[in-house]
């Protein structure tokens, strides 16, 4: 079965959304997270979606349940890379991801991560 | 309608030169000299005679909707546009096709002139058919006109939503008028766009020319608010009048999730702050 990978830098994980999600994707993209998170001890989760063209009331249900479930790890997400016309269906939908820290790009993401968990951009000990 | 044939194919077919003369000498009884010269007006009339003659032996004469009428409707949409460009008003374009009756009655008259019961169902049939015409050409002009209202509509739409980068990463949208679902889409839109070019963190939008805010302009707001946030930038609000403050806080908007200043000054100071840049005084003062 096809499955989302995810990468792992330094300090966080990194998952980038590539393909049309359904429920079974989801379940075990949710699945694989949260046995990282517990097994690399990461502090910080990036969802990068900046090739999701697509989405819908479930995809944004998903990714507010993911950066739930992380935080209960105390890990922190950050959704980077959204499109404009992704943004605005969101919105319309009623999804404004409350909770969930956003950035423009993967770059952004890191350093957000970081001011957060350091106190600096630039990793720091 | 067509009982018994028509009259009409053989006239405009025999008395071409005589009826394009007639027409032409009516028309430019009627028409500003200004508007239209005579050797267009007189180019344009034997266009449209030919193309009549073809029409009127091929088609049906009730009908001008036809196949065969599509090369007098070609003519008529581009007489229509052109008239229209060069400031004719759409009844003097009908004119021009209206004005062709005189010179065919006299002609009908002469065919037919023995037979009054013939006679009134020929005038009656070409009556029909040039109303219909001229009527065509008042449609394609109502059309072009209103083809241009939208364009302008839409440009003024693109041009009431400027976003403006006021220093690196930071972005200013000044609204000005009310604030539509439509309007909020586009201004949404492209202060989304620019974020991804510039890359910016903070938007300011700026509501001081926005004449009145009620409920459904607050909602709006708070949408493209939230949509800038998915995409990693902060909002701030400004430019609230007194008027506005109070009314937002009589209508019960909640707008404590996003930061609000008065000014575009204030806001653009913490602007500032958020994004670690200082601006000041010089040291000579």
């Amino acid at each position: 079965m096809e499955s989302i990978p995810i990468l792992r830098t330094s300090e966080f994980l990194l998952v980038t959304i590539q393909v049309d999600m359904h429920d079974r994707l989801a379940m075990a993209l949710q699945e694989d997270l949260t046995d990282q998170i517990v097994r690399y001890h990461s502090r910080g989760v990036l969802i990068d979606i900046s090739s999701l063209e697509v989405v819908d009331s479930f995809i944004g249900r998903m990714i507010g349940n993911i950066a739930a479930m992380s935080r209960v790890l105390d890990a922190e997400t950050v959704v980077v890379g959204m499109r404009p016309a992704v943004a605005i269906t969101l919105v319309e939908l009623g999804l404004s991801l409350p909770g969930v820290r956003t950035a423009l790009n993967v770059d952004k993401g890191m350093d957000l991560l970081r001011t957060s968990l350091h106190g600096t951009p630039n990793g720091g000990s | 309608m067509t009982t018994t044939a028509s009259h009409l194919p053989d006239i405009l077919k025999r008395h071409d030169a005589q009826l394009l003369k007639d027409w032409v000498k009516e028309q430019l009884s009627v028409s500003r000299p200004e508007v239209t010269s005579e050797s267009t007006l007189r180019e344009h009339a034997h266009r449209f005679l030919g193309l009549l003659r073809d029409a009127v032996q091929s088609g049906d004469l009730s009908d001008v909707t036809g196949s065969a009428w599509a090369g007098v409707r070609e003519m008529l949409d581009e007489l229509s546009h052109a008239r229209a460009a060069s400031g004719s008003t759409p009844s003097e374009t009908a004119t021009f096709v209206l004005s062709l009756k005189q010179p065919l009655f006299a002609r009908l008259r002469q065919e037919v002139g023995r037979d009054a019961d013939a006679l009134a169902d020929e005038v009656w049939r070409v009556t029909l058919l040039l109303d219909k015409l001229a009527l065509y050409t008042t449609e394609v002009y109502l059309k072009g006109r209103e083809e241009l209202i939208h364009r302008q509509q839409y440009e003024m739409l693109e041009l009431s939503t400027p976003v403006v980068q006021l220093w690196d990463g930071v972005l200013a949208l000044p609204l000005i008028g009310t604030l539509d679902s439509a309007r909020t889409q586009v201004v949404m839109e492209s202060l989304l766009h620019r974020i991804v070019e510039t890359g910016a963190a903070i938007a300011i939008i700026d509501i001081t020319g926005v004449p009145t805010v009620d409920t459904l302009v607050a909602q709006h707001l708070l949408k493209t608010v939230a949509a800038a946030r998915l995409m990693g930038a902060d909002c701030i609000i400004s430019g609230i009048r007194p008027q506005i403050a109070q009314t937002i806080v009589h209508l019960g908007v909640e707008l404590s999730s996003v930061i609000t200043k008065a000014t575009l000054a204030d806001a653009f100071k913490i602007a500032l702050q958020k994004t670690g840049a200082t601006i000041g005084k010089g040291a000579g003062h």
